[in-house]
Parts: C-alpha cells; structure tokens; sequence
C-alpha cells in the first residue's frame, strides 16, 4: 500500500495523505449523501440533515431518460453549490477523465466521485487517483472491483446499484456480494489466499488484509435505487456504512420531507419503529424503472472494470 | 479498579473508531442513542462527522436535554472534531439553526482550516500527556478562536501558514479537540479521558 505517511512522520504538515483521504470517508459514515443540481436542492438537502452533497449537472433518471454524453459539471454551478452549503461537496468525474478530476480538485470540491453515472471516458484505466490531493470515491459491484479501485488509490467505495432507477435489486446484490465475499475471504486458510487474490484480480496484499481484518481498509457506502427511507435502512442492516441518494429525493413528490426521512431512517436503520414513524405521508416516491426492463447495454452498473 | 461506562454518541459519524479506542484505553465502551442508554454510561464522547447533522440528530431524537442536564451534574464528555463544535458555547461559520450543548466557553470556527484538499497531519504537544508529541490528523478540521477564563488551552498548531491556532481544551470535566485521535491508534488522549471519568 503506498501510503504516503506512516504513524511517526516528521512534524511538518502534510496534506492530501491516505489517513486524511479515508479519515475524510470515516467522519461521513452513518450518513446520507445526496444528489443535488442547483444551490436550492444543496440547501434541501443540508436542512434536511445530509452529511454532504454530490453536484451533478443532471441526477441519474435524467441522464438516463435524455442519453446523450454526460460529462462533469459545469464549474459555475459547483461553485454556487460549494457556496450554498457548508456541509462537504462531492462532485462526479468520467471514469478514466483525469482532467475533469484536476478541474473538481482545483475548485475545491471535498469529494471526487469516478462515477459510471457518467459516459466512461476511457474503457480501459481508471484515474490514478494517488496523484491527487483530493480523495476518491468509486463505485464496485463485486469485491475484486472495490479492490481494484482501493489499490488505484480510492479512499472510499460505495456499491454501483443501478443509478436512476428507484429499484434498490442491484445496489441489494452488490452489498450482499461484496459482503459474502469478504465472508469467503476470512474463512479461507492462508495459503489458498494467493488464488484467491488471483480470482479477485487483486494484489495480494490487499486481499491478505481484508482476510484478516474482515472488511474493506477504506468506508463502504451504498448507492444506486435508493428511494424510501426503507431502501436505506435495508443498506445499512445489509453492511453499507452509509448511503448515497441520487434521484431518489428530488425526483419524488416532496424532496424535503422524504430527505429528513431517510437521514432518519439511516440512523436509526435497525428500529422498526422508527422506520414505521418516518416512512409516513411523505407522498409519491419516485417512479422508477425495473432494472429488468433496462436493456443490458443501458445498464450502468456495469461500466468500470 | 472496574472499567467505567463510556457511551459515544452513535447518531452519525466516527463512532466504531472511538469506541475501539476507548475499549483500548480500558474503558467499558458502547455506542448510544437513546436518551435511556445514555442513564447507564459514566463519561460520553462525541465522535468526528458532521456537526449540522449531528445537532438536527441530537434533537429529533431527544438527546439534547439528557445530555445538558447530565453535563450540567458533571458527567465527562470529551469531543472530537465536530464533537468539538457540538460543545462550543459559540460556533462561526456555523448554520444559524445549529445547536451544541454550551458546554465549553470558547469560540469554534467551524471547517476553519480549509477545505478537505487542506486536510493535514501535523505534530501536536498535549499539556498533560506524556512522552512525544501527538501525530494529529485533521479533517476539515475547526480551530478554537477565544477561549473563556475557565478553559485550559492543552494544544495548539504552530506550523500552518494560518498561524498560531488553539486545537485542544478541557474545562472541567469537558474536554475537546479539533483532531482525530481515534483514527491514529494512538491511545494517549482517550486514557487521559478515561482517566478523567474514573476520578469524576
């Protein structure tokens, strides 16, 4: 692991380490991130209690219902959100786009989301995400990807799901996947952990110490269909550490109220009470697609490799 | 000597962290997050996340005025980061609806190092702990910019270009600071905090 500090570094500041990228991850866990377009959805969603907010130019059910190629942002509506909210800001980059990412670091965006909501910008590489300041946030749908990505440099994973559908089945599979597969990991004898690793299509090491360990060395987040505050507690109890809601909020009939929900909801994800409580009058959820209609070459979760 | 009850407030934020280290540092420690659990612990800690998130927590699930009137009898709390802010009696830069619990007299500036791409790791001496300076990690950490006649200034940052800052105080039994100790595996600060709760 590159690590680019070790415990007893000298006593000159450093920025932009891996403690500091996946320290950043571990103060958002029991969280709920959201998707935001303008600075009014960024106030929503901080008054409703979000632990940050993702800027995108359009949420997932837009980008997939209009097509066309959906690149970052524009920096001038980053800007009015970073300057909307004091909460952090997360902003999506092409997969592969390094420079969209050297854009969003310069702006001072908190977060940079390598996101397959976008059109990939190379279908080969991911971005070496160890060259930046900034920290990474990518997404998998297995384990070997979330390693693949953590090895890569990225300092928090959420699963893929299938964006801008309301249909929380593939964000389901991927937790429960990644989960088993550490399960299997632990269980495996020492010496049956280099096939493995080779299985993975991961570097050794870092397969070693999810053995050991029995999670991922960086936070693990939910995203992708997440529409009611019972999709987000169904994450957490399913291991997620915290949940991403794209068009989920502002896509139902009253983004506000459904917001605080499912903040609520996420904390308090293993009280059926509660979850009863919240889950009341919050009126239309949005309408959503079965990921089973999706047409497999429209599906995004399976963009990044 | 039995292991004093330690509750972290599991609302939302670095709360595993905390409780590892505090188990660590010998304490009996558990997340809480219910005004009844909170009757059953001898010190709190309120853990690194988001502080605007934290205080609208606190109140839908009404746990700010357990938590005052326990700290008004005395009980030990110690903050980190955001729980940092939450014992604030003034925030800047704060939202205009967030609340702590008036904890501590001083004035916290909220995300007042930067921005994450300015998140760093710098060396910070504890007045009152031991042996080398503490390897600090600061995450859009805030920095205390006035403090009260009661507060005890324990640490300060000394080689950012922002100059000299105030990073850690204790007042009484209420003990803060604007880095994450519970992230380093460096166990001092949360022994003398456990400390603190075996002689209150």
């Amino acid at each position: 692991m590159p690590e680019t500090t070790s415990p007893n570094a000298s006593a000159t500041p450093v920025v932009g380490t891996a403690r500091v990228k996946r320290g950043m991850a571990e103060m958002l866990k029991g969280g709920v991130i959201m998707d935001v377009v303008t600075a009014e959805q960024a106030k929503i969603a901080e008054d409703a209690g979000a632990v940050a907010v993702m800027a995108l130019e359009r949420v997932p059910a837009d980008i997939r219902a209009q097509g066309g190629v959906s690149r970052m942002s524009d920096p001038d509506m980053i800007d009015s959100i970073i300057n909307a909210v004091s909460i952090p800001v997360m902003a999506k980059a092409r997969i592969g786009h390094f420079v969209e990412a050297r854009i969003l670091q310069s702006l001072g965006v908190d977060y940079v989301d390598e996101s397959e909501v976008l059109t990939p910008a190379d279908y080969a590489n991911h971005i070496d995400k160890w060259a930046f300041t900034v920290p990474f946030v990518c997404g998998a749908t297995n384990l070997g990807e979330a390693l693949r990505r953590i090895t890569e440099g990225a300092a928090m994973i959420r699963s893929k799901g299938e964006a801008g559908t309301g249909d929380v089945s593939n964000a389901t599979m991927h937790m429960r996947k990644i989960r088993q597969e550490i399960a299997r990991l632990s269980s495996l004898p020492a010496d049956e952990l280099f096939v493995a690793a080779k299985e993975l299509q991961a570097p050794y090491d870092l397969v070693k110490e999810v053995a050991e360990t029995g999670k991922l060395p960086v936070v693990l987040f939910t995203a992708g269909g997440i529409a009611t505050p019972a999709d987000a507690a169904m994450m957490m109890q399913l291991g997620a550490e915290g949940v991403f809601v794209g068009s989920g909020i502002f896509k139902s009939g009253n983004p506000a109220q459904r917001a605080a929900a499912i903040v609520k909801a996420t904390t308090f994800h293993d009280d059926p009470d509660v979850l009863a409580k919240v889950s009341r009058g919050l009126g239309e959820a949005m309408v959503g697609i079965s990921v089973d209609e999706i047409p497999q070459p429209h599906r995004l979760a399976e963009r990044g490799w | 000597m039995t292991a004093p009850v330690i509750g972290v407030l599991a609302l939302q934020g670095d709360v595993r962290e905390h409780v590892g280290a505090l188990a660590g540092a010998g304490a009996d420690a558990r997340p809480i997050r219910r005004p009844g659990e909170l009757d059953a612990v001898d010190g709190l800690v309120i853990p690194g996340g988001e502080s605007t998130t934290i205080s609208k927590l606190v109140d839908i699930f009404e746990m700010r005025e357990p938590i005052d009137k326990r700290i008004a009898a005395g009980m030990p709390v110690y903050g980190s980061c955001a729980g940092m802010i939450m014992l604030a009696t003034e925030v800047l830069d704060g939202r205009p609806d967030q609340r702590g619990f008036a904890g501590i007299e001083m004035t916290v500036r909220r995300n007042a190092f930067g921005r994450q791409v300015d998140s760093f790791e710098a060396s910070v001496e504890i007045a009152g702990v031991q042996g080398a300076a503490f390897h600090a990690v600061f995450i859009r950490a805030p920095w205390v910019e006035r403090v009260g006649p009661g507060v005890e200034v324990l640490g300060r940052v000394t080689d950012r270009p922002v100059g000299d800052r105030i990073v850690a105080v204790r007042q009484g039994n209420l003990l803060a600071t604007s880095f994450h100790p519970e992230l380093t595996g460096d166990l001092r600060l949360h022994r003398y905090f456990v400390d603190l709760v075996r002689a209150a």
